[in-house]
């Protein structure tokens, strides 16, 4: 009887089952779906969706970013559109769009609160009724891609994202870690959860891998290195390579621009080449 | 669990059971009956059971990845080593990325069934730990469990380990979010006396956005807050000596954050990527590299803590606790 307590919680979702199902027809125009995920929190799952939507856009595609974090959207901020709002149309709720061309179109939980430090304390039932809604009542119009950014862990939002996976074109997830043990620990736990639910595992991006010190040039491996690298040589998934700590591109990350733009030559867009090559062939 | 109605009412609503979304469901009676609303009998045994742990001191952050499970340990480690003969306990509630385990260094260790309940598993003499990681078969599984499995394992952690008789402080490491496990926490230690918070943070906006919001939610729950603590300040070139900002503060950083929601601010913790080994290996930092500026400004943090809670470390325990 506990349990049932529990789950019954407090939805208060206000659209029923035929409902939902019609509406999927909006998100069944995206081709395509790329996941982004890591068991361990604070790894830079955003920061990757962020700069993953900004090249693919720099490569003149349309896309989306849905940001299903609901307890802590890092999103809006990253993009600088935290005081934007989604408003409600006929064909659904419009996203926010970064840039005039409406080529880059963002959905966040951020939007939808009155401030920023007002917390989202939900149990599962109401998380999965919103994402539903997210992927339902959205009008993305037509985009190419649709960037999802997951929270940590493997409990209901990500269960109710791959479930609903199934249905639409999903291409598979993106793995995000850090070298050390405590954080591959937490994703390889994730990847359990991919091949339990059989969602493609695309590959594995490893950051943070080592810190260059802009004084002496000496690189210390903060979170040790390599982690990440032989994990997905473990696993035989492709790996798409590491991403220093960088100071310098750490300060673009809220400035809306892409790393192949801000630097083309550097490591880091070497990764993000290395992942849009990969994901515009499927 | 998929047979819950979308749009059901809540079991503690008084529409329960009643409503159109409740046709077909097969707890519909149950709710009808008004079973279902009545307070859940755990929180009594939960609020037995604790009483007899003086502190119960919850480490909580909105952010993932801030270092709340090394504080927890680090934290755990040094009330443990101030006096030998309190009774420490860790208590992992992170149910689907579990890093206690490894962290104090007892990665392999499974939980043992007495007739008092489940045994944790000892790091030192007087420091005992609980996870779920030990109840893995092996450290690939992944729990993959929506909310009110989740809360049912937390439930059972609090009624069915064993701590012993005379528990000085229990640490409680938790997930990040505001959502099922901070709720469970919430209901089941509302009635419980002298439990607090720590909140851990690192310096750089992105993490402070989500603290907010834990803080807004500690402050609605009401749990008192111990302070802020500022994990992953300054980065020391171990080479050339040079301070970096890896997570620069842009805001101002966690001080100033707390200043503005009027929180105390407890200090700072440094980057070393001595301790990050240290926990990765599972060995004790406080002995490993005491000379740590990490140590250093832990020793201090920790007297904060002890200050507010009003505990004299040196304090002698109770007779019958000694044995």
């Amino acid at each position: 009887m506990f349990k049932f307590k529990e789950i019954c919680g407090t939805v208060d979702g206000h659209t029923n089952w035929l409902y939902l199902n019609l509406r999927y027809i909006m998100i069944k125009d995206v081709k395509h779906i790329i996941l982004v995920l890591s068991g361990k929190g604070g790894v830079g799952k955003s920061t990757v969706s962020v700069q993953l939507s900004l090249s693919l856009q720099y490569k003149g595609f349309k896309v989306g970013l849905l940001d299903i974090d609901l307890c802590g959207p890092s999103i809006p901020y990253m993009l600088g559109v935290e005081n934007k709002g989604v408003y409600q149309t006929k064909e659904g709720w419009v996203p926010v769009y970064v840039d005039d061309d409406e080529t880059l179109a963002v959905m966040s939980i951020g939007f939808l609160t009155k401030s920023k430090n007002d917390s989202i304390v939900w149990r599962g039932p109401k998380k999965t009724a919103t994402i539903n809604q997210f992927l339902t009542d959205v009008d993305w119009k037509n985009i190419d891609y649709l960037i999802i950014d997951t929270p940590p862990g493997t409990s209901d939002e990500h269960i109710t994202i791959i479930e609903k996976m199934k249905e639409l074109n999903c291409d598979g997830a993106i793995l995000v870690t850090t070298p050390q043990e405590l954080a591959l620990e937490d994703v390889r736990k994730e990847f359990t959860l991919c091949q339990k639910t059989g969602i493609r595992v695309l590959g594995l991006i490893e950051n943070m891998s080592g810190f260059i010190c802009s004084n002496c040039e000496e690189c210390t491996n903060i979170f040790s290195s390599d982690g990440g690298k032989l994990f997905a040589e473990l696993v035989s998934i492709p790996f798409f390579g590491k991403i220093p700590i960088d100071l310098k591109i750490g300060k673009t990350c809220n400035k809306m621009e892409s790393i192949l733009v801000t630097y083309p030559l550097s490591s880091v867009a070497a990764v993000f080449n290395k992942v849009i090559e990969f994901i515009t062939k499927l | 669990m998929t047979d819950i109605p979308e749009h059901c009412p809540g079991t503690q609503s008084e529409t329960a059971g009643k409503v159109s979304a409740c046709q077909g469901c097969s707890n519909q009676q149950i709710c009808a009956s008004g079973e279902a609303s009545k307070i859940d009998p755990g929180i009594e045994l939960v609020k037995a059971k604790l009483t007899t742990v003086k502190h119960k001191i919850l480490v909580v952050s909105g952010k993932g990845g801030v270092g709340k499970s090394t504080f927890t340990s680090l934290l755990a480690r040094s009330l443990a080593s101030k006096n030998e003969n309190h009774n420490v306990a860790i208590l992992d509630v992170d149910i689907c990325g579990p890093s206690i385990p490894r962290v104090m260094g007892v990665l392999e260790e499974k939980v043992h069934q007495s007739g008092f309940g489940w045994s944790p598993v000892f790091a030192d003499e007087n420091l005992c730990v609980m996870s779920i990681g030990f109840l893995l078969q092996s450290n690939n599984d992944a729990v993959i469990w929506r909310g009110p499995k989740k809360n049912g394992m937390i439930r059972q952690f609090f009624t069915e380990v064993d701590w012993g008789d005379c528990l000085e402080y229990l640490v409680i490491d938790t997930p990040p979010g505001t959502s099922d496990e901070h709720l469970s926490l919430a209901q089941f230690l509302k009635e419980v006396p002298n439990v607090t918070a720590v909140i851990v943070t690192t310096p750089q906006e992105v993490s402070l956005l989500d603290v907010r919001k834990e803080i807004d939610f500690l402050k609605k729950v009401k749990i008192p807050m111990l302070g802020v603590v500022e994990n992953m300040s300054t980065f020391i070139c171990p080479k050339c000596k040079a301070k970096s900002d890896i997570f620069p503060a842009n805001t101002g950083g966690a001080e100033k954050m707390a200043e503005e929601l009027d929180v105390p601010f407890l200090g700072n913790l440094p980057l070393d990527p001595v301790i990050a080994r240290c926990c990765d290996e599972g060995q004790n930092p406080i002995e490993e590299c005491s000379q740590s500026a990490v140590i250093l400004n832990l020793n201090l943090i920790v007297s904060k803590i002890l200050d507010k809670l009003n505990v004299d470390p040196k304090h002698s325990v109770d007779e019958n606790c000694r044995s």
